[in-house]
């Protein structure tokens, strides 16, 4: 558990999406604190993968407001790029440039827009991967790492551009149950470090542990939010009721 | 055959220089056209889409030969007799164009379905850690859609260097259009067509090695 500052970092009203005719988020609001913790719940096609790439615009939405470290998403005339840079964001299938190797996926962003040269870079990259436990892999190509290993690095890579929010997107579904632990464990790590982080998981366990709040998402809703405890083992609405029962 | 190949070598040689000439022109102008069509095509823009896909459906729904012949005959007599203004091209600078539009079309689509091939989540990675759409492009996308363009760019190039022959018909001395002058002077069709036929052996056959070599030289994550 981290404390968390009064200070807004994403602040999310009323916000709506639509792919065509489906509309996916209806009605979302919500504000997360600097240093918080938020654990995004709820069953597939509930939205929820979309509202986080909403939040670094991966996603265009149609109405609504998403504020993030001061920037209004919505305006069409903010350096989105710029934005971007201190939001890291953390894929379900890793993402990792397949043409590069470990070193130089770590190093490519931080290079190319010119936060550091090149040694510099390499340093903060070689540092990176000692935290996630992986010096060793510096030279290997994302084909010769395993699950768990590419996820750690695709963190590693995220983490180069110093961001102030990371946002986490089912970063454990695609991995073998045996590697879900070290991704895990490096994601509680900056938990503990006061990182502000938004993680859209299933895994339930995890969510209770480290995040300072649960929210769970129903049909483009938030149904249920609130401290983990409450809306894991003490949800109100029956959708909510009925979706941990089947879980846990 | 050795008669024709001590009298006429020299000319044949030449005349396959042309031909490769009128091919790496033609290649160099098509890579062009390619590369500007292609990206349009995977670009958000629909009207960039729509260019690209008429331009497309004209070339291959057009045959060569009457492409070279609209170029060389069509195209000047339009615009001296219809625009008023003298124009002239040569057989060297219609033969180009036409190759180029041809191979730039195919090239275009074998672009298109190269970057295509690369997983969205590649330029969504890029993307989130705030390089521009140009730039993940540039730095992720084009060096995988590349290496899986390769050989069918290779082989775009050697129908290209084949279809060089077809220009024979709008009088550019190349290496079909000279033999057939062999021909009429010796009248030897067999030894000079087969002398012809291996010559073209011996370039596309170098090519396609090179290009193999090329491909496993760029190839990252093939198991060896």
């Amino acid at each position: 558990m981290t404390v968390r500052s009064n200070n807004v970092k994403i602040h999310v009203s009323h916000l709506q999406k639509s792919f065509g005719d489906l509309e996916v988020l209806k009605d979302i609001s919500t504000d997360i604190y600097e240093g918080e913790v938020v654990v995004i719940l709820g069953p597939s096609g509930s939205g929820k993968s979309t509202f986080l790439r909403c939040l670094n615009r991966l996603e265009e939405f149609q109405s609504g407001e998403v504020v993030v470290d001061g920037y209004n998403m919505a305006d069409k005339k903010i350096d989105i790029n710029k934005v971007r840079e201190n939001i890291g964001m953390v894929f379900q299938h890793f993402n990792l440039f397949n043409n590069l190797n470990v070193l130089k996926n770590l190093m490519l962003a931080p290079v190319d827009l010119k936060k550091a040269d090149k040694e510099t870079a390499k340093k903060q990259a070689l540092a990176m991967l000692e935290k996630v436990g992986l010096s060793d892999k510096a030279d290997a190509y994302p084909h010769q790492l395993s699950g768990g290993q590419k996820q750690r690095v695709a963190i590693a890579r995220a983490l180069c551009m110093n961001p102030d929010i990371m946002l986490f997107d089912e970063p454990t579904s695609a991995l073998d149950p045996e590697m879900v632990g070290e991704v895990l464990q490096v994601i509680r790590q900056l938990a503990a470090e006061g990182m502000t982080m938004v993680i859209v998981s299933h895994e339930i366990g995890f969510a209770r542990e480290v995040a300072d709040r649960a929210i769970f998402m129903d049909g483009g809703y938030i149904v249920e939010e609130g401290t983990p405890e409450e809306v894991i083992l003490n949800p109100k609405e029956p959708r909510a009721i009925d979706f941990f029962n089947k879980v846990l | 055959m050795i008669n024709i190949l001590t009298v006429y070598g020299q000319l044949l040689i030449k005349a396959l220089g042309q031909t490769l000439l009128l091919a790496l022109l033609g290649l160099f102008f098509a890579c062009i056209l390619g590369i500007i069509f292609g990206i349009m095509s995977v670009l958000k823009s629909k009207v960039c889409r729509v260019i690209q896909q008429v331009f497309v459906d004209i070339i291959r729904g057009v045959p060569m030969i009457v492409l070279a012949f609209f170029i060389y005959f069509g195209v000047p007599y339009a615009f001296n007799n219809l625009l008023g203004v003298r124009m002239v091209l040569t057989a060297l600078q219609a033969g180009t164009i036409a190759l180029a539009l041809n191979c730039g079309a195919y090239m275009s689509e074998i672009i298109r379905a190269g970057i295509q091939s690369v997983d969205v989540g590649q330029m969504e990675a890029a993307r989130s850690l705030g390089l521009s759409y140009w730039r993940s492009m540039y730095r992720v996308v084009m060096p995988q859609a590349i290496r899986t363009m390769i050989p069918t760019i290779i082989n775009q190039f050697i129908i290209t260097l084949k279809d060089t022959s077809i220009l024979s018909v709008i009088g550019f001395p190349e290496l079909v259009n000279t033999a057939k002058t062999v021909v009429a002077n010796t009248m030897d069709s067999f030894s000079v067509w087969a002398i012809v036929g291996v010559m073209y052996l011996i370039v596309i056959t170098t090519l396609s090695k090179v290009a193999k070599a090329l491909e496993r030289r760029l190839s990252y994550d093939r198991k060896k």
